[in-house]
């Protein structure tokens, strides 16, 4: 009796996935299109910018177009892994991840561009305002090592601390502080919410500190920072990773969704495609989510009820 | 309990002199060894020809399995079903959770936990159920139990048949104890790597990465269930001309039930661990709302998601430990059955009424009072108190005068010698296979190329165990000399033994900045709860006999717990520092997303680079320095289980 139950359960479970070849490329979430409703899973990463831009995304889906949404925290490479198998159906924000590009974009053809978010993102060394008002000349990194002594922590030893931070972002910072023969030595928070955390706490006491840093980014508005001058980015001077002796490029930020979401999305895909706004727009947001503490879906409301001029033109 | 030890030879010999003639065995090796290894290299650290490179062909297996995955008929064929049905069950039970509703899945909840342990659990659990829903998580709720319930069923399934192999088959036995005293000390995020190879980021990853970690307990215990009984019973049921096929399922299965249920309260408890860890691999519900909030470092919002969890650990733990205790009685099916018609038709009424999603009005906005709570205690405790000085000086003082010069030396020491000491400890407590597998594990960490890493992993594990015996060896004694202290503490472990890891993390970094020290701090909270319980039990279990006569004799409360139920105690007590060791490499290994550094960071960044070279090696050495922390506190005695 049991035998036959076990055979029937296999014999279904076969006929349900499908006799063959399972599909690797159509990977979806267990958790999406419960009870009908059409689901849009979203690729949230970790800083508060993409929350921002996907609270707003989730909020539109969800009030003017009837999606339902599900939205999951990846990392930023294996998110694109995700998309192409469909788990998740669309990145709001990408820093620029050439390799991933040519490998999924161009030779597997399974994920398709969407076009730019309309921010343009920036890495690079900070350093708090309030100490330029006190050591004007310590915008240009040839200063740094005279100041090191006043970035000293009991991480970073007798050097001076470089605060990095998730090890998840793109980051040079180990090559460019040998590269540049800089006294300092790179700690990394091990997550942004860490990094933020610690520049707070320096930020409140007025102490000295220099990090990792990216613009646009709503700390700016609580925490005014100024960058320090690395030598210029020139196009493919960070070709060679362990050669980089130049500042972060300006990135413009790219929208990528999964191929067969962006054939078969229907109106989804058609306004995460057009959606598109300013580093303005998105740091109001970010502010009311990180510094407010509103949720992001709270915070997105406030956003698309005082401006439904900027995202009428996402639906149209 | 399978206590297998070394036979010695002459047990009688007292233990001193034991120790000193391992001590002389361990100093002849040395004397021959040393110069050896002294000629291969010379240098502090491991020499560098003794490594083996492995990032470059772990990193073209990583880019094959990419490349390949969409058209390999490995993965199209076999790797490809096993993730539908992971997704397609998951699914499954997801949605039967959404059709019952809010209602539904409270009813049954509490008619199972009334049926299995009484009215007050019963009361218990709907509150929990409620209380989920009232701080806004009904739906992630739900998401974490589906997961939850498919790796369990899938854990239990594996354990059991794993069990009854090495139950009834001594071969088989032997080949599987040491994989799975193994796999009870590795930190779960060593877990993680290799099945987001295989399987991308995403739900059957979660899942099998849960049924890896949660099957061991299940099949140690169902082996020792079937092992431990009784050989009169077996005998008078052979007698009775049983087949093996009748002696299984009418005497050695219903005799083995308390193991086997103990062991799916440990299942249960470990899959709910791992599915929250597992956020970092898109397990999604839960977990990924906590990994969310800190991500903003938002730690109410973290709280919100946390506790939830703490609820299902706890009624979850309850109800199946009840089982477990509760007599043999027979009537479970007709009480289940009502159970269910009582779920369908709250179920159905709810349906009717259209009230299966958690209403929006009445959840309670938490976060805000406990972020405004860590703000006040942030913005007054860090820095510049009179006198005793803030957490962050505090930090700073642990970071230089302690955990700097532990790493510092460690890292001088030449590499022989650290695989010295290492035999020595672990011979003096244990037998010579534990020795021998210590020095192995440590050696493997300096063929894998990271020995530098792994000796400041170790740095800050030394020093997170040392203040958490101290520490918890005093909240032992106390709660172990006062009974109201102990039924102040009992509640107080629970929630800490079953809080999910990452939300230590946030409060930590307030308090003591980014760096090794709120990693350290983040181990000792984790680890303190099992060691003051088994201190306080150990302590608790000494002989009353021998209290007595101490007492008569004039010993004085103090004389008394020193040298007497301290010595009697012993093994509680190597059992705790083994514990303890287990449990904060666990954590200490996390903190590298706070800054700890080392192997935790190297694994951090493969998860989040996509760099398996990276992780894969740095998981490697997590496990081998898991191992060898294990075997080197390990009793001669076995433990029978994780946590206490």
């Amino acid at each position: 009796m049991r035998r036959i139950t076990i055979t029937a359960a296999s014999a279904l479970l076969v006929l349900a996935t499908g006799c063959g070849a399972a599909d690797m490329t159509k990977q979806a979430s267990p958790f999406a299109d419960a009870r009908g409703a059409k689901t849009v899973t979203l690729s949230v990463q970790s800083w508060v910018g993409a929350q921002s831009d996907v609270a707003v995304a989730q909020y539109i889906l969800e009030h003017k177009l009837g999606y339902r949404v599900d939205t999951v925290q990846v990392d930023e490479v294996p998110a694109w892994d995700a998309l192409s198998q469909g788990r998740v159906d669309a990145i709001l924000e990408d820093w620029g991840h050439p390799d991933q590009e040519k490998r999924y974009v161009e030779e597997k053809k399974t994920i398709s561009r969407a076009g730019d978010l309309g921010v343009t993102g920036h890495i690079g060394w900070f350093v708090p305002t309030y100490l330029v008002r006190q050591h004007p000349d310590i915008t240009d990194w040839k200063n740094l090592n005279k100041y090191a002594s006043l970035f000293r922590t009991a991480e970073s030893g007798g050097k001076g601390q470089l605060l990095d931070g998730s090890p998840s972002y793109v980051t040079n910072d180990k090559a460019l502080v040998s590269n540049l023969k800089l006294d300092y030595q790179v700690v990394f928070a091990g997550s942004e919410a860490a990094q933020i955390t610690q520049i707070k706490q320096f930020a409140k006491e007025k102490k000295p500190f220099l990090t990792y840093w990216y613009a646009p980014q709503w700390l700016f508005k609580k925490v005014p920072m100024t960058e320090v001058r690395l030598p210029a980015y020139q196009e493919g001077c960070d070709a060679d990773a362990g050669k980089v002796a130049c500042a972060y490029p300006h990135t413009p930020l790219q929208k990528y969704l999964n191929t067969g979401f962006a054939h078969s999305g229907g109106r989804a895909a058609a306004f995460l495609k057009k959606f598109r706004w300013t580093t303005e727009d998105q740091d109001q947001v970010s502010l009311l989510i990180a510094d407010r503490k509103l949720s992001p879906q709270e915070a997105a409301k406030t956003w698309v009820e005082s401006h439904p001029s900027v995202w009428k033109k996402w639906l149209s | 309990m399978a206590t297998i030890t070394v036979p010695s030879p002459r047990r009688v010999a007292l233990p001193t002199s034991r120790a000193a003639r391992k001590l002389l065995t361990l100093a002849v090796a040395a004397a021959i060894l040393v110069p050896l290894a002294n000629s291969r290299g010379a240098s502090a650290a491991w020499p560098h020809h003794l490594t083996v490179g492995l990032a470059s062909p772990l990193s073209s297996a990583s880019n094959w399995v990419i490349d390949n995955r969409d058209t390999h008929p490995l993965f199209l064929y076999f790797f490809g079903y096993i993730s539908n049905a992971v997704v397609l069950t998951v699914r499954a039970v997801y949605l039967a959770l959404l059709a019952a509703g809010w209602p539904g899945v409270t009813v049954l909840a509490a008619a199972v936990a009334h049926r299995v342990a009484g009215t007050r659990l019963a009361v218990a659990t709907a509150a929990a159920f409620l209380a989920c829903g009232a701080l806004g998580m009904w739906v992630p709720t739900m998401q974490t139990l589906a997961l939850m319930v498919v790796a369990v069923l899938a854990s239990v399934a594996v354990g059991f048949v794993l069990g009854l192999g090495a139950g009834l088959s001594d071969r088989l036995h032997r080949a599987l104890r040491p994989v799975l005293d193994t796999m009870q000390v590795l930190p779960a995020f060593a877990y993680l790597l290799p099945v987001v190879l295989v399987f991308g980021i995403g739900v059957p990853a979660a899942v099998l990465a849960t049924v890896v970690y949660a099957a061991p307990p299940m099949a140690r215990l169902t082996a020792l269930g079937l092992r431990g009984a009784d050989p009169e019973v077996l005998e008078a049921v052979e007698s009775l001309g049983a087949t093996s096929r009748q002696r299984l399922l009418t005497a050695r299965l219903p005799l083995a039930r308390r193991e086997l249920l103990l062991g799916l309260n440990q299942t249960i408890m470990m899959a709910l661990s791992m599915a929250v860890i597992a956020s970092v691999i898109g397990a999604g519900g839960l977990g990924d709302r906590v990994y969310q909030a800190l991500a903003s470092v938002d730690v109410g919002a973290a709280l919100a998601a946390g506790i939830p969890i703490v609820l299902l650990a706890v009624v979850l733990d309850r109800i199946t430990a009840a089982a477990g205790d509760r007599g043999d009685t027979r009537q479970a099916p007709v009480g289940l059955l009502y159970a269910l018609a009582a779920t369908v038709a709250v179920a159905l009424a709810a349906r009717l009424l259209g009230r299966l999603d958690w209403p929006a009005a009445w959840t309670l906005d938490f976060a805000e009072p406990v972020n405004r709570a860590v703000d006040w205690m942030t913005a007054h405790l860090y820095s510049g108190v009179p006198v005793v000085g803030g957490t962050a000086d505090w930090a700073g003082h642990f970071t230089t005068w302690v955990l700097d010069p532990l790493r510092d030396g460690l890292q001088w020491l030449p590499w022989w010698a650290v695989l010295l000491v290492v035999a020595a400890l672990a011979w003096l407590i244990g037998t010579w296979r534990t020795a021998l597998t210590a020095v192995l594990a440590m050696a493997a960490i300096g063929v894998l190329g990271v020995w530098e890493p792994a000796l400041d992993t170790l740095s800050q594990v030394l020093a997170a165990v040392a203040v958490t015996l101290v520490l918890g060896f005093a909240t032992g004694v106390a709660a172990a000399r006062s009974d109201r202290v102990e039924r102040a503490l009992r509640p107080v472990l629970d929630v800490f033994q079953t809080m999910p890891q990452f939300v230590y993390l946030i409060p930590v970094v307030a308090l003591f900045g980014v760096g090794r020290a709120p990693a350290v701090a983040a181990a000792v909270v984790y680890a303190l709860p099992a060691v003051v319980r088994i201190t306080a039990q150990g302590l608790r279990q000494v002989d009353p006999a021998a209290l007595e006569s101490a007492r008569s004799l004039g010993a004085t409360g103090r004389q008394q717990l020193w040298q007497v139920q301290l010595p009697l105690a012993r093994p509680a007590l190597l059992l705790a520092l083994n514990q303890g060791v287990v449990l904060v490499l666990a954590v200490v290994i996390i903190g590298g997303l706070v800054g700890g550094g080392a192997l935790g960071y190297d694994v951090a960044l493969g998860l989040a680079q996509g760099d398996l070279a990276t992780g894969l090696v740095a998981g490697a050495a997590i496990v081998c320095l898991g191992l060898m922390l294990d075997r080197v506190t390990q009793p001669t005695e076995r433990r029978t289980g994780k946590g206490a």
